[in-house]
This record gives structure tokens, C-alpha cells and sequence, in this order.
């Protein structure tokens, strides 16, 4: 269920971490909850074909 | 004897580290004796065409170096040969994540304090899908995967009803545009591409510093604005309800204002927020109507900051309102005023913007040149942040000098070689040029150390002025990482009879782990003027380079 911006003001963030980790380390420390994704480049780093799998799926 | 120096490169297939990761492994390959280069990449077609520039892949050994690809790691070594060896005979001990840098707590801290890159894997979800499935209380993606990948995570992030922070830049206009139209439809926000801050509900997300919550919303297209904005904020006593980042293109006309758009109505809801500061470079002109339209019916005050708004006007090709009252909002074009306004419209009595007059600033200029020789006349200004860059300018433009930069200004020129200063230069460290398979300034010093030290070679340099940027994600240490350079460039020109000014700011809290005090004090140990603020910094410097205009023209 989606969280408007003007609800997400009202309470205290949880967050979903894509990338850089030190992002994720620093909520943590601060007192925030996160799941961190580990991510990797999808088909192969080929974006043009990720795009073309999220069409399909 | 002396020792052989070589450049080689290793790669590892089909290992991906996130750019933050891989700087700090740089660093401390670069930081072993013998070792006078190294960079860790991803093998992108645009970093391995930097590496290749830079004398990579070409030997015998360099065999993997061509096929690699953007799936692939890519090491960078340059050195004493027994040094470079050394590290490239055993790379996977430098990609282990340093235990304590994972304190984790709560809810998929899979990167435990044990855990290293490696071991918080497996426990940890593989998309934002799936994540969400772990907590479905997720409420804020934060996105800073490669640009070529970063429209389809926050398509997934959307879909899934997350709010998105995306740091990524390199996200093509279309890609933007099609990603707030779809956030906008169910009332989400995507604040970004290339959002460098935002502060939500107390959360300091990607560069952030520790601020005071207090009654001052923030929207702003740009992230050291932003921090620049809430720090002045904090420092005068008061504090801010959220900081909202918007990516720096969403007032443009292609975009359309969606973001901006968007927190204005959250910050009008929230009960938290009084007033609401809004920082951009001058909007496009159909996005000037919409926002105008919309601030005019706002409920609460608010002050709409337009950097260089004001310069842009005085070089006759203006967009956007000029500064001054429009209808209910209050226009300005410096940050310090934006404050200033702010703290007055929230009832908040102090700012520290007055600690020297105008005329305290000239004598302390006029003391300051009286030193120098005839030769110096030059400004240079080696950025950290892109704003205080832009904001520099249009300082200096208002009162009608002119310098070079690689992010000029319209009325200033622009810098043909971004690694060479002309006359005055401002530089912008932190553009594409110096950060591709490169740390950002921010983080690492080492760019602008080389950069100091060449200016400092330079006799006609009278002023080199300087920010530092604290917070979260930044260098633990801004100011030591370049103090000695300072010293020892200073130290150079008194030896060829020269007295070189350093200038500059730091932008920071008390609460921050860098520690404002401290870093001033370095600063001010150094023999280095420290203001407050960078337009305060901008405006010392400005008076200096009037006063060095002025001796030149007399006979």
C-alpha cells in the first residue's frame, strides 16, 4: 500500500536500502530500521534487456 | 636502486561492490607503501575509457582489461613494482568490508557488526521486492544503484508504494519526467535523480548532517544547499521539520516542478512545519508560473530561495521572479538570506549572519592586501560543493567581477580546462570530470590537495578560498585532510615574499561526529579565515578582489 509524502511526515520512516551500503549504516547508527537489498546489475548489466524482461513479466 | 615503477590492472567477473564501497578500498590500497595510485571500478565503458587515459590496460599482463565489463571488477594499480604485485597477487583481501563499519540494528541488519560484504549477502533480500515482503511496513526506498539501472529500481520501489530517495544521477530526463508522473498519481514523491540530502522525520538520508527538528521545512533541488540551509538553521538555535530534495532539474520546464510541487503540499499539511523554505537554481519559465501560482495560495510563509537569481537578472537574460517580496512569498538569492527570512517568519530571534559588518569586512580585506605583492590579483576558489560554487559566483557577479569556472554562471566564462585555472577560477571539484572513478571530494580529499598545491605554485594567486562539508557519509576528517596542504602552501609562497589569503567555511553542526568547533579551530590554527557561512566566505573574498581590481587601475 503506497505512503503518501503527507503520511510519511507524520511517522517515523522505515527504509529499503538499493546501492551504496554506507547509506544503510548511517539510518542504522541513527536509530533507523532498514533492509538492506543486496543488489546486483540484472541480466547480465544489460539494461535494455532488463527493460525488456520487466515488459514480459 | 631506485624501484620500477609499473601500472596494472586485475579483474574479478561478475562482482558488483556499490561505488562507496569500492572508494574506500581504493583509499586504502592507496594508502600502502609503494602504492602511488590505485582505483577500484566497476567496468563501465566510461571508467575503463578514464583508466585507459590514464595509461591502464595496455601491457601484456592487462589480458582481461579489454573484455571486461560493466558486470566485472576492476582494479587500477599503480606503483613500485614489488608493491603492486603484492596487492594485485590477493585483491579479495581488500574487499572485505571492515567489521565496525555495520553497527546494524533493527529489522534485515543483515550487514551485522560481524558480518563482512561477503557474509550480510546471504541474509539479506535481493530486490526491493522482496525486501518489502521482509518488512512491509517499508515506507522510503533509498537508491543508489549505477544511473543505467536506477530508473528501473525506483519503478519497482514505486510499484511496491515506497517514497524515493534517489541518489543516483545519470538518469535521462525522459526516465525522470516518467517517474514523478507515476509517484504524483498515487501522491508518492521521488525526491531526485542526483539527491544528495533529505531529512525526514528527524532521518538524515545520504549527505546529512545532525540538525535540530525544529519549525523550518525545506525543499530543495540541491544537496549541500540543503545542508548549508538546515546547518545555518541549526546554528542560530532553531531547527527543521523535513528537508524534502527534489533532484536539481525538477524545476525545469521539462519536469515541470512535480517534486517540489509535491513537498509543498506535505509541508503545507504538516502540523510540524511553520514555514517552508523553498532552494533552486532560477526555475524555467513555465515551471516559475506553476510554482508562483501555487505559493501564492499557500497557507504558511514562504521564502523562496533562487541562487544567482539576482546575477542571472543583472546579465539581462532573467528567469523567475527577482528577489524581493511577490505576492505572500519572500524571494532571495543567497542562502544566508533564505535563513534570515526563515528564522524571522518562524519568530526566531537570533542569526549569526551579523557578526561583521560590511565595513569590518572591508578593513580586514584592506589589511590583508596591504601585504601583498603587486603581482598577486587573483581569486581562486576550489569547491567541494557544486552550490557553494554557483553561489560564489554570484556573489562576485553582483559585483561585477568576473571569473572563470567549470560551471560558469551566465556573465562569468567558462573554465576550457576544468585541471587548469585561468585569472580567477572557481572550480566546482565535485563535477563529473573529477568524480568519475573517483571519489567525491566529499569524501576524499586527494583531488583537491593535488589542485591546492598547484595553485599555491602560482605567484599571481592573492585569495584561494575553500569549503569543508561535514555530515554523515563525508570525510571523518574535511579539514585535516587538507590543513597540512594549506600550511605547506602558504609556508611556499612566503618563501618567493608572497602572503596568500585562505578563506573559508564549513558547513557542519556541533552535533556532527566531525565536530564543528574542532574543524573551525584547525582551520583558524592554520592562520585561515573562517566564516560561518559560504556566502559570507564568497563576500570576505569579494572585497579582496575589488581592492586588487582597484590597486591595479591606479597609476
Amino acid at each position: 500500500m503506497a505512503t503518501p509524502l503527507k503520511d510519511l511526515l507524520r511517522g517515523k520512516p522505515v527504509f529499503v536500502n538499493v546501492g551504496v551500503r554506507d547509506f544503510a549504516d548511517a539510518l542504522r547508527e541513527a536509530g533507523y530500521d532498514v533492509v538492506h537489498v543486496d543488489w546486483s546489475p540484472p541480466a547480465g548489466g544489460d539494461a535494455e534487456m532488463a527493460a525488456l524482461l520487466d515488459d514480459l513479466i | 636502486m631506485k624501484a620500477t615503477m609499473i601500472k596494472l590492472t586485475v579483474v574479478r567477473k561478475n562482482r558488483y561492490f556499490d561505488s562507496v564501497f569500492l572508494m574506500q578500498v581504493a583509499r586504502r590500497i592507496s594508502g600502502e607503501p609503494g602504492i602511488s595510485d590505485a582505483s577500484a571500478l566497476l567496468a563501465t565503458p566510461a571508467n575503463k575509457k578514464v583508466l585507459a587515459d590514464l595509461g591502464y590496460g595496455k601491457g601484456a599482463e592487462d589480458k582481461d582489461f579489454a573484455d571486461a565489463g560493466p558486470n566485472d571488477l576492476l582494479i587500477a594499480l599503480e606503483g613500485e613494482e614489488a608493491a603492486v604485485r603484492t596487492v594485485a597477487s590477493d585483491p579479495e583481501a581488500w574487499l572485505q568490508r571492515p567489521a565496525s563499519a555495520s553497527p546494524g540494528t533493527g529489522a534485515g541488519a543483515g550487514a551485522g557488526a560481524k558480518a563482512g560484504a561477503e557474509a550480510g549477502s546471504a541474509r539479506e533480500p535481493k530486490s526491493i521486492r522482496a525486501a518489502t515482503e521482509v518488512r512491509p511496513d517499508s515506507t522510503v526506498a533509498v537508491i543508489s544503484v549505477p544511473g543505467q539501472h536506477a530508473a528501473r529500481e525506483a519503478r519497482a520501489a514505486l510499484e511496491r508504494g515506497l517514497d524515493v530517495f534517489l541518489f543516483s544521477s545519470n538518469v535521462s530526463v525522459e526516465d525522470e519526467l516518467a517517474l514523478k508522473d507515476a509517484a504524483r498519481d498515487q501522491g508518492l514523491i521521488v525526491m531526485g535523480p542526483d539527491c544528495g540530502t533529505a531529512y525526514l522525520c528527524g532521518a538524515g538520508i545520504g549527505f546529512a548532517n545532525a540538525v535540530r527538528r525544529g519549525p523550518i521545512g525545506i525543499v530543495a533541488s540541491s544537496g549541500t544547499g540543503m545542508q548549508e540551509l538546515s546547518c545555518l538553521i541549526h546554528a542560530a538555535g532553531s531547527g527543521i521539520s523535513h528537508g524534502i530534495g527534489t533532484g536539481s532539474r525538477d524545476l525545469s520546464d521539462a519536469i515541470g516542478g512535480i517534486s517540489t510541487l509535491t513537498a509543498v503540499d506535505a509541508l503545507e499539511a504538516d502540523p510540524a512545519t511553520k514555514v517552508i523554505v523553498i532552494l533552486s537554481k532560477p526555475p524555467g519559465r513555465r515551471a516559475t508560473g506553476s510554482l508562483m501560482e501555487r505559493l501564492a495560495k499557500c497557507a504558511k510563509p514562504v521564502i523562496l530561495c533562487l541562487l544567482g537569481a539576482a546575477a542571472v537578472s543583472a546579465a539581462g537574460s532573467a528567469v523567475g521572479p527577482a528577489p524581493g517580496p511577490a505576492g505572500g512569498v519572500i524571494t532571495t538569492s543567497l542562502i544566508d538570506d533564505a535563513v534570515e527570512a526563515a528564522l524571522r517568519e518562524a519568530g526566531h530571534p537570533g542569526f549569526a549572519k551579523s557578526q561583521r559588518s560590511a565595513d569590518t569586512l572591508t578593513a580586514m580585506a584592506a589589511a590583508e592586501v596591504s601585504k601583498m605583492r603587486p603581482g598577486q590579483r587573483f581569486v581562486r576558489g576550489l569547491f567541494a560543493g557544486g552550490t557553494f560554487c554557483y553561489q560564489s559566483q554570484a556573489i562576485f557577479n553582483r559585483a561585477g567581477l568576473v571569473v572563470h569556472s567549470n560551471s560558469p554562471l551566465a556573465g562569468m566564462k567558462e573554465l576550457a580546462d576544468p585541471t587548469a585555472s585561468v585569472e580567477s577560477s572557481f572550480v566546482d571539484m565535485g563535477a563529473e570530470v573529477f568524480v568519475e572513478g573517483r571519489p567525491h571530494p566529499m569524501i576524499d580529499a586527494t583531488l583537491r590537495r593535488r589542485r591546492l598545491e598547484e595553485e599555491g605554485k602560482d605567484a599571481a594567486v592573492a585569495v584561494i578560498l575553500l569549503d569543508f562539508i561535514l555530515g554523515a557519509i563525508s570525510s571523518r576528517d574535511p579539514v585535516g585532510d587538507l590543513v597540512g596542504t594549506v600550511r605547506a602552501v602558504q609556508e611556499m609562497a612566503a618563501r618567493r615574499g608572497d602572503h596568500l589569503c585562505f578563506v573559508a567555511s564549513v558547513c557542519g553542526t556541533d552535533h556532527d561526529a566531525q565536530g564543528l568547533a574542532a574543524q573551525n579551530d584547525a582551520l583558524t590554527d592554520a592562520g585561515v579565515f573562517v566564516f560561518p557561512s559560504n556566502a559570507q566566505a564568497a563576500a570576505f573574498c569579494r572585497e579582496i578582489a575589488l581592492l586588487l581590481a582597484a590597486r591595479k587601475e591606479k597609476p
